[in-house]
């Protein structure tokens, strides 16, 4: 039998989904053992043209991390697509746009300014900025404009499969790869993790009050932390219960706050409304003034609701403000 | 023949680079460049954060050393908040710093820049990979590299809820105390990981040391630079990857000056050019010159190389035995040899792996005082660690909230820019001659630079992706006389 072809690529990421591929440990030599890897830049030195000589849809499948920015990534991800039979989002980048989509906040040259000019460390008295073309005593040098902003994988490509978190816990990966090798996978669109909020798998759920009433929000470096006790019952901005399982609490289990990488249950359109929303349900206040003070401990919404979902959300970056301050406007 | 030579994408690197090499009239190099095409601007998104988010935010800046920036992150909160952590918070910082150095420094030198010398400079690139070290090594080095990289994460994901990305720092310690059944699976582990250091040092012994080609390619005049270099140390000058004194050390060896890591706008600068987003640390002592080593230049170097250039010695005594080897051999005083850095980075896998046995021997650390409540206000601070690929600031302002209002980065690899820019340039010129460009060259100056394990993620806060590869032959005119695309 011949084994199933797959590759693995990244596109916009940190490089922390490869290592969780890594972190497979002993079980990536397993996986080694029952699929060909066609292609996986950051590990194995392997050509763009060895992914084209393949045939259509050769690749049983595809695992894309990271969002896409540039247009070279939308194209290997277009390549990608026409070789796989099978395409997975994986981690938080490529599903919802991750941390790194929070540079949809801005624009671009907000951004060049800042980093090229503002910062107190750079010595840059003539003003030079990084351009697509310049002109050295050699010859010409291009560079790839630059482009603030951030998109999913699946608003570029058609995707099959997602696969949840910051990075994918391993044993999702494992089993998600093992589905594939088996001919078992879901029907597709299926995300490969639990349809149910992270509180069902957190080690405090037992410590979390039937009726959760929140007094006042408070910042996990204002307090100690309990490490049994519910945090929300501490009042901390915990969001495990809009986010999907599948992690095994690994951030409460660190004694910290979930932040919502793993992204909402399949119920759910826009994450960072969905985990507003399920905050301002457990606000106990009474009347405008109260929840106005409540609402005013959160102190970052945007940063704190849509961490990493900011480009899959409905309004997908800033809306560029006619006459409006530098506020942010945010999904009520 | 005049041509221009562009090599993209680079792989087995945590991100994006490309390098585009012009010839002049007989085919030898005029220059070669070195160009990051990508940035994120995390700095520009860090504003409006809450500042306890920043270690759990920068650590997306890269995946490969995330517990880098999370520390860096999180001492920057101590500074802020003008709060120490209790002895037991301390310690288990260093715990997983130096854990995270161990595993980290063996992903790279077993994974991505062993390959050149275990597979060999010019083997086929379907086997200048972890599978072809595996080959060339025996399945059983493989699982235990594997195994003993497991063991690491898996401790420090008992104590910082994840390894990639983990998220135990807060001002004034961490968020959870050390119960004594993690203490003793540190134990177990450092155990391992030292006994793993010895090996390692084995292996490279025998062969890069054992192999007369290598040691030659090692001491070649292509892969030599005569910069300052900079790096943390402790009281006694020893190397220290979590805390202490910047010192800088000129070429010839002597101290240039020590420095407080709050204190570094006094010493360190960021040039730009137009055609690289990276951004090129330089010593504002010396200044800045353009790329060019030497007393008068103000470039220098970080990562392992520099940092035991820039120390006088390892604080544990099997790191300083191999200290005292590498000294001998490629020694007196500051080793320049780029291609050094591999020896330099395990002898640094030793001592952290040494320093992981220290902390997990010492009862103090599961004391459950892991956190002092900070009760100062906010308005700035600045935090630096070693990264396992050098110096790493983090710098911030906030608000009366602690809402970050100015965020200023300055990461392991763009310490070494200019350095490396100067690297991939003089090995180009060495190796391509006559326009005669083959696979295993083209590896060979990749290995300049793979040898700094450079992050351009890091450098640029940028998306690393695959990095680009094509070499573009171009003769007087600019007219494209060859291409060779490696993607």
């Amino acid at each position: 039998m011949t084994k199933p072809k797959i590759a693995f690529y990244w596109c916009a990421s940190c490089g922390g989904c490869e290592e969780a591929v890594v972190d497979l440990g002993e079980g990536l030599l397993t996986v080694v053992e029952l699929v060909e890897v066609a292609f996986w830049p950051v590990a194995l030195d392997f050509k763009r043209e060895d992914v084209e000589a393949l045939e259509d849809g050769e690749l049983a499948a595809a695992f894309i991390n990271g969002a896409v920015r540039t247009s070279e990534q939308e194209e290997m991800a277009r390549l990608l697509r026409r070789k796989s039979a099978a395409v997975v989002a994986f981690g938080s980048c490529a599903i919802l746009g991750g941390v790194p989509g929070l540079a949809n906040l801005y624009e671009g040259r907000d951004i060049l300014d800042l980093v090229y000019h503002q910062v107190p460390s750079v010595d840059n008295g003539d003003g030079t900025l990084p351009a697509p073309e310049s002109r050295v005593a050699e010859g010409e040098l291009t560079l790839p404009a630059f482009d603030a902003t951030v998109r999913t994988l699946d608003q570029v490509i058609g995707v099959d499969y997602y696969l949840p978190g910051c990075p994918p816990p391993a044993g999702l990966i494992a089993s998600a790869v093992t589905a594939l090798v088996e001919g078992k996978l879901p029907a597709r669109g299926a995300v490969l993790a639990p349809d149910v909020a992270l509180c069902s798998e957190c080690p405090r759920a037992a410590t979390k009050p039937d009726k959760l009433l929140v007094r006042a929000f408070r910042r996990p470096h204002q307090m100690l932390i309990d490490p049994e006790l519910c945090l929300l019952a501490q009042g901390l901005v915990c969001l495990g219960p809009a986010t999907r399982a599948g992690c095994a609490a690994a951030c409460p289990g660190g004694n910290m706050p979930c932040t919502g990488c793993m992204g909402p249950t399949s119920s759910v359109v826009d994450y960072g409304a969905k985990a507003l929303s399920a905050m301002a349900s457990l606000l106990d206040a009474d009347g405008e003034d109260e929840v106005a003070a409540r609402v005013a401990e959160i102190v970052d919404p945007v940063g704190t609701f849509y961490r990493y979902s900011l480009p899959a959300s409905l309004l997908h970056r800033r809306v560029r403000p006619a006459a409006r301050d530098e506020k942010e406007e945010v999904a009520p | 023949m005049t041509g221009q030579i562009l090599i993209d994408p680079m792989t087995r690197l945590e991100g994006h680079g490309k390098i585009q090499i012009f010839l002049d009239d007989d085919g030898g190099v005029d220059r070669a460049y070195l160009q990051v095409p990508e940035l994120r601007g995390f700095e520009k998104f860090a504003q409006g954060r809450r500042a306890e988010d920043m270690p759990q935010i920068t650590s997306r800046i890269c995946g490969v050393c995330p517990m880098a920036h999370h520390m860096a992150a999180t001492k920057a909160l101590d500074d802020l908040y003008q709060v120490d952590p209790p002895p037991a918070g301390r310690k288990i910082r260093e715990l997983l710093y130096s854990t995270f150095m161990v595993e980290d420094h063996a992903l790279h030198f077993f994974f991505l820049g062993g390959p050149d010398f275990i597979v060999g400079p010019d083997a086929a690139r379907q086997k200048r990979n972890i599978l072809g070290v595996v080959d060339a090594v025996g399945l059983e080095v493989g699982k235990e590299v594997i195994g003993v990289r497991k063991q690491l994460r898996d401790l420090v994901a008992a104590v910082a809820g994840k390894a990639v990305h983990p998220v135990f720092g807060l001002p004034g310690g961490v968020s959870q105390s050390l119960s004594s059944e993690v203490r003793q699976q540190a134990a177990a582990a450092a155990a391992r990981a030292v006994e793993f250091g010895q090996f390692a040092l084995g292996a490279f012994r025998a062969i890069v040391l054992g192999n007369a080609g290598y040691v030659d390619l090692v001491t070649s005049e292509a892969y030599t630079h005569r910069t300052y270099y900079l790096g943390l140390v402790d009281e006694a000058n020893k190397v220290n990857f979590y805390d202490g004194r910047l010192r800088v050390v000129r070429p010839d060896g002597t101290e240039l000056l020590t420095f407080a890591g709050r204190d570094y706008l006094g010493h360190v600068a960021e040039h730009v050019e137009p055609w690289t987003y990276m951004k090129f640390c330089f010593l504002k002592d010396v200044g800045w010159t353009g790329f060019a080593d030497g007393a008068d230049s103000g470039v220098y170097g970080v990562a392992p190389l520099a940092r035991l250039n820039a120390a006088d010695g390892m604080a544990t005594p099997r790191a300083q035995e191999a200290y005292e080897e590498f000294v001998t051999t490629l020694g007196p005083g500051p080793v320049h040899h780029t291609l050094a850095n591999h020896w330099a980075r395990i002898i640094e896998l030793v001592y952290a792996a040494e320093r992981m046995a220290e902390l997990a021997d010492d009862p103090e650390i599961t004391d459950p005082q892991v956190r002092t409540l900070p009760t100062a206000a906010p308005r700035e601070g600045v935090g630096v660690v070693e990264a396992p690929r050098g110096t790493l600031f983090h710098h911030y302002q906030t608000d009366e909230r602690g809402l970050v209002t100015a965020a200023n980065l300055i990461v392991a690899t763009q310490n070494n820019a200019a350095r490396i820019a100067l690297s991939v340039d003089k090995a180009a010129r060495a190796l391509i001659r006559n326009g005669q460009v083959s696979d295993g060259l083209l590896n060979q100056v990749e290995m300049a630079f793979r040898a700094y394990d450079p992050c351009f993620g890091c450098s640029t806060h940028s998306l690393p992706g695959q990095m680009p590869l094509i070499v573009d032959v171009r003769d007087a005119g600019g007219a494209l006389l060859r291409e060779i695309r490696r993607d």
